[in-house]
């Protein structure tokens, strides 16, 4: 990179840049306030005096107190947490399986099968959601996990799909022909060498789904209907707004705890993640 | 290496399932059935369903019977759809620019060495990973029309004197949701460009200047067609997202003030859903089908176009 005076670097490069992160992570930080801050803090008009939006000398924890005493927090976690992890191996088990067929056989159709799956990698929910709802009906899944655990990995697959296809076509073709040589068959090979060396990929893909499928909405708001069923996206959209009233207190409390267990995973793999968002790009 | 089979034991060989499991074909079959049959019952039989949905009568708890087109017909004389699909251009347009843009602009920032970049980018990318209803929330509550932490601001510096009513005035609220979906979107552009800017040989730049090419005729000549493959696959991912996008409109305004901020989507959702009139708002739905299939064959033959140069 061919760069100049300090004052230049400052200009150009510096203040853009934390511009950038300042307006990028903003609204978090907002959230973590809100969430701490007293009601009586909360609702003073923008214009009022001496108030102080930034920062607040009284932290209380009652919103938090309030989400899981009054509402069902607890029980919107488990169920988008459980939903959440059945989907994800659900669609890894057979988006592995997909790719490495679409990446090492050969077969009649290989072609075809793999521009089909992207195209439904490109269909997007708000697309089906409808039709999707009376088929769910009429399979009597409606108001339960099943019914998301196995429609999110109608979006899933095609990615974990795609991104596994990448990984697999990337480990040279020896490594299986070796196995197979010494008498492995090709069930064996895939299982216990083309597979695990294909981990990370498995990862990488993993993760994705996992935060795809916690961050899914208008399945969940459609599909479900009991508050005990809901998930934390719904619930909170669902039972902290009473008609015009907003629990501000409790919904930004609710926003912030509700990301947590995303934001955990992804900064244990932040890598994974990057490098399977940019491996999907590349396709 | 031989087998040498010890006499009178014999070879152990394998049942035949797992046998036919050897041929490529079969295996193939074996593997992508799963996928299969999860794809078929909830993509392919939903599609169909759709279809046929579209083109009958049904509402909640009725059947409905066949009307042909009439739905279609209905919602093309329908002033709030014409101003759903209107928005949905002006929405899709406008912060795919912006985020093509702005996303650019930080890959390039991030696309060099200084400490704690892997902190930074780490970071940069929590608006893409967060739940979107969650995060939009925080907008709105930014965006309130008495609390509003953005007019405060704004009031202390001096910009403004009057409170803005982000979300209650029609092009305001479209406006706000743009600046939302925009925030959401520049860390996925940036990070994926950056992955595209880094596979680009520093070297092609640094001959270039000792040419004598200036900062801009080296991003215009070199970084941005090396760059365009990556960039166009972005931006089909981006288009058909936000083209179908619904979560982040429902949370923020609903579709309104006066159906100001109505999508295809959040349409559908309110007249199929909230109204119970399945049958139209699978028709509104689908409709947005024919758009997504223009924007995808085009971009596709592009993306085939610019790699094959």
């Amino acid at each position: 990179m061919i760069e100049g005076a300090a004052w230049r670097r400052w200009v150009f490069y510096n203040i853009p840049l934390i511009l950038f992160v300042f307006v990028l992570l903003f609204p978090f930080y907002w959230m973590i306030i809100t969430t701490f801050r007293p009601d009586g803090e909360l609702y003073r008009p923008w214009n009022a005096a001496n108030y102080m939006p930034f920062w607040t000398n009284n932290p209380t924890l009652e919103h938090i107190k309030y989400l899981f005493e009054e509402t069902n927090f607890a029980r919107w976690m488990l169920n988008t947490m459980f939903i959440a992890v059945s989907s994800t191996i659900i669609s890894l088990f057979c988006g592995v399986l997909a790719g490495y067929a679409l990446a090492r056989l050969n077969f009649p159709w290989a072609g075809a099968l793999g521009t089909m799956i992207f195209i439904t990698y490109l269909v997007p929910q708000t697309l089906l959601f409808i039709p999707l709802a009376e088929i769910i009906r009429n399979f009597e899944l409606g108001d339960t996990p099943w019914s998301l655990i196995l429609t999110y990995p109608t979006f899933l697959i095609p990615f974990c799909t795609w991104l596994m296809m990448g990984y697999f076509k990337a480990i040279p073709k020896e490594l299986e022909e070796c196995a197979r040589i010494d008498g492995a068959s090709r069930w064996k090979a895939m299982v216990y060498i083309i597979i695990p060396c294909a981990l990370p990929g498995i990862l990488s893909a993993g993760i994705i789904a996992f935060t795809l499928s916690w961050n899914e909405f208008i399945y969940a708001l459609v599909f479900l209907s009991s508050p005990d069923e809901k998930t934390v996206p719904v619930g909170v959209t669902s039972e902290l707004i009473r008609g015009d009233v907003f629990f501000w207190g409790p919904l930004m409390a609710g926003a912030l705890l509700g990301s947590i267990p995303v934001a955990i995973v992804y900064s244990f793999f932040v890598e994974h993640y990057v490098s399977g968002l940019t491996g999907s790009v590349k396709g | 290496m031989a087998v040498t089979a010890v006499p009178g034991v014999e070879v152990r060989r394998p049942i035949p399932r797992l046998r036919r499991l050897e041929d490529e074909r079969w295996l193939a079959l074996a593997l992508l059935m799963p996928t299969a049959v999860l794809l078929g019952l909830f993509i392919a039989y939903p599609f169909v369903e759709g279809v046929l949905l579209s083109l009958s009568s049904a509402r909640v708890g009725d059947p409905g019977h066949f009307v042909g087109l009439k739905n279609f017909a209905k919602i093309w004389d329908d002033s709030i759809f014409r101003t759903a699909v209107w928005n949905t251009f002006w929405y899709t347009g406008v912060t795919t620019v912006f985020k093509l843009a702005l996303g650019l602009w930080l890959a390039m920032l991030l696309n060099r060495h200084f400490k704690g970049k892997a902190l930074v980018r780490a970071f940069i990318l929590l608006p893409f990973i967060i739940p979107t209803v969650l995060s939009t929330f925080a907008w709105k509550w930014m965006f309130d029309p008495t609390f509003s932490v953005i007019n405060w601001s704004l009031f202390h510096l001096g910009i403004i004197t009057q409170r803005i009513n982000w979300l209650g005035d029609p092009d305001l609220a479209m406006t706000s949701i743009i600046i939302v979906n925009i925030w959401r979107g520049v860390p996925f552009f940036a990070i994926s460009l950056l992955a595209g800017l880094q596979t680009i040989s520093p070297e092609l730049n640094e001959a270039a200047a000792i040419d004598g090419a200036r900062p801009w005729a080296r991003f215009w000549h070199i970084t941005w067609p090396l760059l365009l493959p990556v960039t166009m696959v972005v931006m089909l991912f981006s288009v058909i997202q936000t083209f179908a996008d619904f979560q982040l409109v429902y949370v923020m305004t609903g579709g309104g003030p006066a159906n100001a901020t109505q999508l295809f989507a959040t349409y559908a959702y309110q007249l199929g859903i909230g109204t119970g009139l399945l049958s139209e708002g699978a028709a509104i739905s689908l409709a947005m089908f024919p758009f997504l299939f223009i924007i995808v064959v085009a971009q596709l033959l592009y993306i085939r176009r610019v790699e094959v140069r």
